[in-house]
């Protein structure tokens, strides 16, 4: 049976409301990225480094990075409740969709942390 | 006219099969979907189907008309089939069938249950009734003639997937119209209802209900009304 107890805020409205603000951080973002590759029409391994180098380009990859995970877990956790259910996959719905969920969980981990030693690592 | 109906009787037959009626149609009139059944039930009465006012207000007769959801009494041939087509009758989608074109509606009533469809209010009742400006009033046009022939649910995605779980656009359509109706004091227990990640928030926005509605409702912006509600009162 399809339950929200994997749910991330176990509200829909607190779902909704984070998978919006994660948006709005994630296109901000693309945009503040994309402006770096504008401004910076020659583009090499130097200049890319170095706009990872200041702390303010830092702490905003490190709240997108949140942001990415957060949305991602919450999209992925709607998208296995809605097709892996039993009414699709019979009785092995349940055991099928927690491991899609772990699997998921597992992966967000690791762009988690993988991310964070890329940001901040020497 | 070739009609291709829907045909299951869990008693006799393994799998559902789609049978084709011929249907001498007059050709000065443009019938409606529920007559051409008619006509065709007249050649195998075996044929199940749901009718009773025939004119779109009791919601017996909604089913799967030409791969669209609509009600068969108030759908004009015309609209739905060349002259040179096949009109092709199926159930509701995502419901259990009975019969046919027959479908279980009950997991639709249990939605529908679920989201109080009744007044609540805990004052005192006034001697004659509760009186509402027509200003206040108005607020419940687009809202109060919903009559649950299901159209709207069994075209939805998201109903299909957690019929369970999600209200559904018929459901939340009458859960709005409580929340509006300024005789109605019991929204904080209605919006506590609805708050978990299923009962509405599985609305994607397909708005497949609007597209299909026979009365021409918006169940969209009504769950959409009530989305506001909640982060006014969640925040």
């Amino acid at each position: 049976m399809v339950t929200n107890v994997t749910n991330l805020g176990r509200s829909g409205l607190y779902d909704w409301i984070v998978q919006r603000f994660s948006a709005i951080i994630l296109a901000a973002y693309s945009l503040c990225i994309l402006a770096n590759f504008v401004m910076n029409p020659d583009m090499d391994y130097q200049t890319w480094s170095s706009i990872f180098e200041s702390n303010a380009m830092r702490f905003f990859s490190l709240i997108t990075l949140f942001a990415l995970c957060a949305h991602a877990w919450i999209g992925l956790w709607t998208v296995s409740t809605d097709y892996m259910t039993s009414l699709q996959l019979g009785e092995s719905a349940t055991f099928l969709r927690i491991m899609f969920q772990a699997g998921c969980v597992l992966l967000i981990a690791v762009y988690l942390l993988w991310g964070i030693q890329i940001f901040w690592g020497n | 006219m070739l009609v291709s109906i829907y045909r299951y009787n869990p008693d006799t037959d393994e799998k559902p099969f789609m049978q084709d009626v011929q249907v001498q149609l007059p050709e000065d009139k443009d019938l409606m979907v529920l007559d051409v059944l008619a006509l065709a039930k007249q050649q195998d009465p075996s044929v199940a189907y749901r009718r009773s006012c025939r004119e779109g207000v009791c919601g017996s007769d909604g089913m799967n008309i030409n791969g669209n959801n609509g009600l068969a009494c108030i759908t004009p041939m015309s609209s739905v089939v060349k002259p040179s087509g096949k009109l092709v009758l199926r159930p509701l989608p995502g419901l259990p069938v009975i019969r046919d074109l027959v479908v279980d509606m009950s997991i639709f009533y249990k939605q529908y249950e679920k989201i109080k469809p009744y007044l609540i209010n805990d004052t005192a009742p006034p001697a004659i009734e509760r009186l509402q400006s027509p200003e206040d009033r108005e607020k419940l046009d687009g809202l109060y003639e919903c009559i649950l022939c299901a159209c709207c649910s069994t075209n939805c995605p998201s109903f299909w997937w957690n019929p369970d779980k999600f209200i559904g656009p018929a459901g939340l359509l009458q859960a709005y119209r409580f929340l509006a109706d300024t005789r109605d004091t019991g929204n904080v227990e209605r919006l506590a209802g609805l708050d978990d990640p299923f009962s509405v928030f599985r609305c994607r926005g397909v708005m497949n209900c609007v597209a299909v509605c026979p009365k021409g409702l918006n169940p969209t912006r009504a769950i959409g009304h009530i989305r506001s509600m909640l982060i006014q009162q969640g925040t």
